[in-house]
C-alpha cells in the first residue's frame, strides 16, 4: 500500500498530459475563442446600407427570425474561400444571411459583390469597425446565429466550412426556430 | 594550458549573452503619433491599461505594442473613454463584456481561476509538509529494546570466548 504512493506522480503526470492532449488530438485550433456574446442581445446598432439596392441593417431587422449574421471584407482572403458556400445558402433559401461590410472601402466592396455574387437580404457598412467590436469580431470572417429574440446564439470565426454549416449551424437554426415560435 | 586559454573569451562571450537574456528589453511601442492624448495624465493611463489588453489578433502581444488594425481600434477606443471620463475599471469591464476574460492579459481572481492563482502556492505547501513529514521521520532515533537475562548471559558468554586466547 505504502508503495503505491510512489506511481502517485507518474499518473498526475498522465493526467495532465491526457487533460492538455485531447484539444490537441481534436485538431481544435487554440486561436479560436469563444464569444463573450453568447445569449446575449445582439448589439442594436444602426448600418447604412452598402448597396443603393438593398436595405442596410438596424436593430429591428434582428429580430423576428433566426438568422446568420456575416461580417465580411473585400480585402479578406478567407470571405472569399467561404464565399461560394454563402452563394449556395442563399440558392437554396436555407437561412436568411445578413452581410456586415467591415472596415472596406464601399466601391472594393460593391466590386466584389458584383464579380462574385451577393447572398446577403441585407447589408450593412462598417466602416470605421466599431460594430465589429460591439459584436466582439477580432478577425473577418466570422458568422453568428441570431435568433427571433435578436440574441447571438452561436459564432463561427474563419471561413464556414459545408461541415460546419450543415453539422452545427443548421441544427441549431432548425432548434432555435422551434423554440418559441 | 593552451587549450584553456582559447576557451577562456569562449566562456566569456557565453556569459554575456546569458546575462543579456536577464536585462529588461525595451518594450515595442505600436502607439502611433496620432492617437497620443494632448492630456499627459490621461495617456498615462491609456499607456498603462493598454498594457494589460491583450490584442485578440496576435494574441501574445498587448494592444500597447501589436501593430494589428483590430489592436488600433482598441487603443483608440481606450482613449476615448478616459477623455469622455470613464474610470479603468469601467473600459475594462466594456471590453470583456465583448471579448471575454480572454481579452485581459492578468487574468481576474475568481472561482473559476482559483487553481490558476492559488495552485502553485498551494502545491509548494503540500511540499513543504511532505518533506517536514519525511524529515522529521527520519530523523527519529532507532533504540533497539534492551536484552533479556538469557541474551545478556550468552553475550557474556561469547565475549569471554573472544578473550580466551586462540591456542
Amino acid at each position: 500500500m505504502n508503495r503505491l504512493i510512489y506511481i502517485l506522480p507518474l499518473l498526475l503526470f498522465a493526467g495532465l498530459a491526457a487533460y492538455f492532449a485531447t484539444p490537441i488530438l481534436q485538431g481544435k485550433n487554440p486561436h479560436t475563442l469563444p464569444s463573450a456574446m453568447i445569449d446575449k442581445p445582439a448589439p442594436p446598432r444602426t448600418l447604412e446600407p452598402l448597396l443603393s439596392s438593398k436595405p442596410g441593417i438596424d436593430p429591428a431587422s434582428l429580430t423576428g427570425e433566426v438568422q446568420l449574421v456575416n461580417f465580411f471584407a473585400s480585402w479578406c482572403g478567407p470571405c472569399r474561400v467561404e464565399h461560394p458556400l454563402l452563394m449556395q445558402i442563399a440558392a437554396a433559401k436555407a437561412v436568411p444571411l445578413y452581410g456586415v461590410n467591415y472596415k472596406d472601402a464601399p466601391e472594393a466592396a460593391v466590386k466584389w459583390l458584383a464579380d462574385l455574387g451577393d447572398p446577403f437580404e441585407r447589408i450593412g457598412r462598417d466602416g470605421d469597425g466599431r460594430t465589429g467590436i460591439e459584436w466582439g469580431v477580432y478577425g473577418v470572417p466570422e458568422t453568428y446565429v441570431v435568433d427571433r429574440a435578436g440574441r447571438i446564439q452561436y459564432r463561427h470565426v474563419g471561413p464556414l466550412s459545408r461541415q460546419t454549416f450543415e453539422e452545427t449551424i443548421m441544427p441549431l437554426v432548425t432548434q432555435l426556430r422551434e423554440q418559441n415560435k | 594550458m593552451r587549450r584553456a586559454k582559447a576557451a577562456l573569451p569562449l566562456l566569456l562571450a557565453l556569459t554575456v549573452l546569458i546575462l543579456a537574456a536577464f536585462v529588461p528589453s525595451t518594450p515595442s511601442i505600436a502607439v502611433e503619433p496620432n492617437e497620443v492624448l494632448t492630456d499627459p495624465v490621461l495617456e498615462a493611463r491609456a499607456r498603462a491599461l493598454s498594457k494589460n489588453i491583450r490584442c485578440l489578433v496576435c494574441q501574445n502581444q498587448s494592444i500597447d505594442s501589436s501593430n494589428a488594425s483590430l489592436a488600433k481600434d482598441l487603443r483608440v477606443i481606450v482613449r476615448e473613454r478616459l477623455v469622455a471620463g470613464n474610470s479603468d475599471i469601467q473600459i475594462l469591464d466594456f471590453l470583456v463584456a465583448r471579448y471575454g476574460d480572454y481579452v485581459l492579459l492578468e487574468p481576474p481572481v475568481k472561482p473559476t481561476t482559483y487553481a490558476l492563482w492559488y495552485g502553485p502556492g498551494v502545491l509548494m505547501v503540500l511540499g513543504f509538509l511532505a518533506a517536514i513529514m519525511f524529515l522529521a521521520r527520519r530523523r527519529k532515533i532507532v533504540r533497539p529494546d534492551p536484552l533479556d537475562a538469557a541474551e545478556a548471559a550468552r553475550m557474556a558468554q561469547l565475549m569471554d570466548q573472544d578473550r580466551e586466547p586462540t591456542k
